[in-house]
């Protein structure tokens, strides 16, 4: 089977395939691969020798029964491959099928490059692959949508200024009832910690930024939040291909924090975010490493819990187990933070996936899958088959998931394999067991 | 100007403005404190007793409270702002006085470059725009951002969106809904984004970025197109003298600077930006990185020659012969770098450096192990303190005022050469 046996029908792919010809794509495809790659896919395209160990990395092909198609080595062989060696000429339809395997079949978790002899990055051929999509137009509607936002609001998800501020004041109004004089400074000055979100968390998870608030509180954090554009760390356009936005994104993210004189970053439960702020997104800029150090929540949590700063009144029951997310477990190594945080918060064992740490088995959310929304639906959940198994083999009933995207994946991946689990995130937990005033 | 610094007491010394920086009336708590720029007045937010917010200024609450307050700021004329809200509707207290006027919601206060003048983004019935002393554009939009003020307050602009786009229409987007409104009227043009519109020194003209398609940047000038597109740009800015606009611009992967559609600069650096003018126009300085990570100071086109990972608050002299910026590994070991030379010591933090208006010095806030002080000419001043605010000469350039806070105490000093 192959990806034409699989086409999805998508207004972005299809629309944006219209527009092309072969000399269209020809000149795209020779301006990227010239001006854009270098030695580094040169090499990978080299040194593959097709020897297939990637393939039990990757959940696209464990869940479909060893296709062959879904391997790492077969996504390459279907797109990029093709492209060097057509040098570029290929039909529109051809695009279309290596876009739907760019966006929506690979989700750029690079477990398969643990997996490979040689260490080829197969996130780094999809994210090139996805790059030539972007500049040819050809993208999934619904991922395509939020870069449109991105550019327009600095936010994922059309959250206007006021919007923002208010829900930010809303969170502190209604987290003063509880805890009382507790405060989301604004745009204080010289604070410690400069505290960022993705835009789900205003749009509709704002019990997070209450949850936050009451942790910071707590913990007596010298913190703030921006009042202005640059609070959202999340980066869409990473994922579309559309570099020049990803780059715009993360100058407004770290000027914002430059111009609060901030000590550094902490960033909320997201993934993928962390990869846009210290390798992808801060080097479009120039910067080798970020501008400000940027903490992702479960360093900061981790922290916390080794300087005292979390009193818990209860522990939240166990077993449970972890999923690590990509980007902050094979991206930056926060497995065992991570896994000795949940051991402080829980009473029980952590009852480990088959796959696990560093090789652990991706959300399929991720890498911008699940935000090429509804018509790809159930490609990521057939995908996350393999996923689904592990989980239900730990038998029981709570995942921790510090990860927006692994949530949003997980959630349905619970709902279509019905493996009656619940997912947490560590602010969900520890909100839940901290000490509150009585 | 109402209060130019030239009024300010310059008499040297120092002088204690309030004994105790607590408000003296009984409040649950007292947030961030500011202080006026001539230094006599010191102003925080509190939350009384019965739950409502004021301004406590010189020890003194302001007559009227409020349910919320928020982003309280002194303008450059010394007039306390903030951001205030009372059954439900926002508005602007200036000096404990809210204007007439209210909104659904307010953010984004913007000064005039005297403080005469005061605009906020504004959201009154889902619709969006500016309003200046209180007084909202004739037109409001969809949505706006990317505000901005004339210096002299007499002309306002925002990025608006012209149309109501449906969920995820990705196609009506590309054909673009974007575009810039000056005082309330919306460009002709639309566009697929604009950013950061600016206005030229005498207000009369706004340059903005646009992109044009998802790959297509320019500048756009009173709503007319550069001729050339490029595959990325930054921010314009009207050259002073001439009236020409000048954008850091993106051409093969590299970056340079183009005056009115034409390269000035050629395009070799890994990244150029903020860039900024000489009183006369003639030279032009921008933060450039001249290889990866290798960031510094371009004055006309040519590179200081120390490289840093991290530079920021780039600022030239008014006569272009000099220019200062910050350097930092990472946001660690900041240092303030004049003239391509980098000062003695490295910091926790520092404050863009301010130059005396002959240009002959140069002063910059610093801190260190959580205690902070003011640098001129690379010395610190004999003490430090727990907060200072940033520096400014007096308009001789011969004296530097400090406002402090320390053990408890503000203080206002005039410091001479001697004292650092």
């Amino acid at each position: 089977m192959g990806i034409k046996d699989r086409l999805i029908e998508d207004v972005g792919l299809r629309e944006g395939v219209k527009r092309l010809t072969e000399d269209k794509i020809e000149q795209v495809v020779q301006t990227v691969l010239k001006g854009e790659t270098g030695a580094r896919l040169a090499a990978y395209s080299e040194i593959c020798m097709r020897c297939g160990l990637c393939s039990e990395a990757c959940h696209f092909y464990l869940s479909h029964d060893g296709d062959p198609s879904y391997s790492p080595v077969g996504k390459v062989q279907q797109t990029m491959a093709v492209l060097l060696k057509k040098k570029g000429r290929v039909s529109p339809d051809f695009i279309y099928g290596m876009a739907q395997i760019a966006y929506t079949e690979c989700n750029l978790c690079r477990r398969c490059v643990h997996f490979c002899p040689v260490g080829i990055d197969t996130g780094y051929i999809m994210s090139t692959v996805r790059r030539i999509c972007h500049k040819l137009g050809v993208t999934p509607q619904y991922i395509q949508d939020t870069a449109h936002s991105h550019s327009a609001t600095f936010n994922q998800m059309w959250v206007k200024e006021d919007e923002w501020t208010d829900s930010l004041q809303w969170q502190e109004d209604e987290a003063r009832e509880e805890f009382p004089g507790l405060r989301i400074p604004l745009d204080k000055e010289g604070a410690d910690i400069y505290y960022s979100v993705i835009a789900p968390e205003p749009k509709f998870r704002t019990q997070l930024i209450y949850q936050a608030a009451a942790i910071m509180n707590a913990a007596g954090a010298d913190w703030t939040m921006p009042s202005e554009p640059g609070w959202d760390n999340s980066d869409m356009c990473m994922f579309t291909g559309d570099f020049e936005m990803m780059g715009r994104l993360k100058r407004k993210h770290f000027e914002s924090a430059q111009k609060l004189k901030v000590k550094r970053i902490v960033m909320g439960e997201c993934g993928h975010a962390f990869r846009s702020v210290y390798d992808m997104g801060n080097r479009w800029v120039a910067w080798k490493m970020y501008p400000v150090p940027v903490i992702h929540s479960i360093e900061f949590f981790w922290e916390l819990m080794k300087q005292g700063k979390i009193k818990l009144a209860k522990k939240y029951p166990g077993p449970v187990t972890v999923h690590d997310p990509c980007n902050v477990v094979r991206g930056r190594g926060h497995h065992e933070k991570l896994r000795e945080l949940v051991r402080f918060l829980v009473d029980g064992p952590i009852i480990e996936t088959a796959s696990n740490r560093e090789h652990n088995i991706c959300c399929t959310a991720g890498g911008g899958v699940i935000n090429c929304g509804p018509p790809f639906k159930n490609v990521r959940l057939d995908g996350s088959k393999a996923k689904a198994e592990e989980l239900r083999a730990t038998g029981v009933k709570t995942i921790v998931a510090p990860c927006h995207n692994c949530h949003g994946g997980l959630e349905d991946t619970v709902h279509r394999y019905k493996l009656d689990m619940h997912i947490k995130f560590l602010g969900d937990i520890i909100y839940e067991c901290m000490e509150k005033p009585s | 100007m109402l209060h130019p610094a030239s009024s300010w007491d310059w008499q040297p010394g120092e002088r204690v403005v309030l004994d105790s920086t607590g408000c003296p009336a009984p409040h649950e708590w007292q947030e961030e404190p500011y202080v006026a720029p001539d230094g006599e007045t010191f102003g925080a937010a509190v939350r009384l007793e019965d739950g409502l917010f004021t301004m406590c200024v010189n020890g003194v609450p302001w007559e009227a409270s409020f349910d919320k307050l928020w982003h309280p700021r002194f303008g450059p004329d010394g007039r306390l702002i903030a951001i205030v809200q009372q059954d439900g509707e926002w508005t602007l207290a200036v000096n404990g006085e809210v204007w007439p006027e209210t909104y659904a919601f307010m953010w984004t206060p913007l000064f005039s470059l005297d403080g005469a003048v005061i605009a906020t983004a504004i959201q009154q019935d889902g619709r969006y725009g500016l309003c200046v002393d209180g007084t909202p554009w004739d037109t409001l939009y969809e949505n706006a951002n990317e505000f901005s003020l004339s210096r002299d307050g007499q002309a306002s602009a925002a990025v608006v969106q012209t149309q109501s786009l449906a969920a995820a229409d990705i196609a009506a987007f590309q054909r673009g809904v974007f575009s810039v409104a000056v005082n309330g009227q919306v460009w002709d043009k639309t566009f697929v984004n604009a950013w950061t519109p600016t206005f030229d020194a005498a207000g009369q003209r706004v340059a903005a970025q646009v992109r044009l398609s998802l790959y297509d940047y320019s500048i756009a000038v009173d709503g007319e197109l550069w001729k050339q597109n490029y595959a990325c740009v930054w921010e314009p800015r009207f050259n002073p003298a001439s009236g020409a606009v000048v954008a850091p611009v993106r051409i093969a992967g590299s970056w340079g600077l183009a005056q009115d559609g034409q390269i000035i600069w050629e395009p070799v650096f890994a990244q150029c930006w903020q860039q900024d003018f000489s009183r006369d126009g003639k030279t032009i300085g921008a933060i450039v990185a001249t290889g990866y990570g290798k960031f510094t100071v371009a004055v006309n086109a040519k590179p200081w020659s120390a490289t840093f990972p991290v530079v920021t608050d780039l600022v030239l002299s008014a006569d272009g012969k000099r220019a200062a910026a910050l350097a930092n590994e990472y946001n660690a070991n900041w240092r303030v770098v004049v003239d391509g030379q980098a000062w003695n010591g490295l910091f926790d933090m520092a404050w863009k450096p301010v130059f005396s208006p002959d240009g002959l010095h140069v002063a910059a806030k610093v801190e260190k192990r959580n205690r902070q002080t003011v640098l001129l000419d690379g010395k610190p001043y004999k003490r430090d303190f727990e907060q200072v605010w940033e520096p400014s000469f007096s308009p001789d350039g011969a004296k530097v005022l400090i406002r402090a806070r320390d053990g408890g105490k503000y203080l206002r000093i005039v410091a001479q050469a001697t004292d650092f």
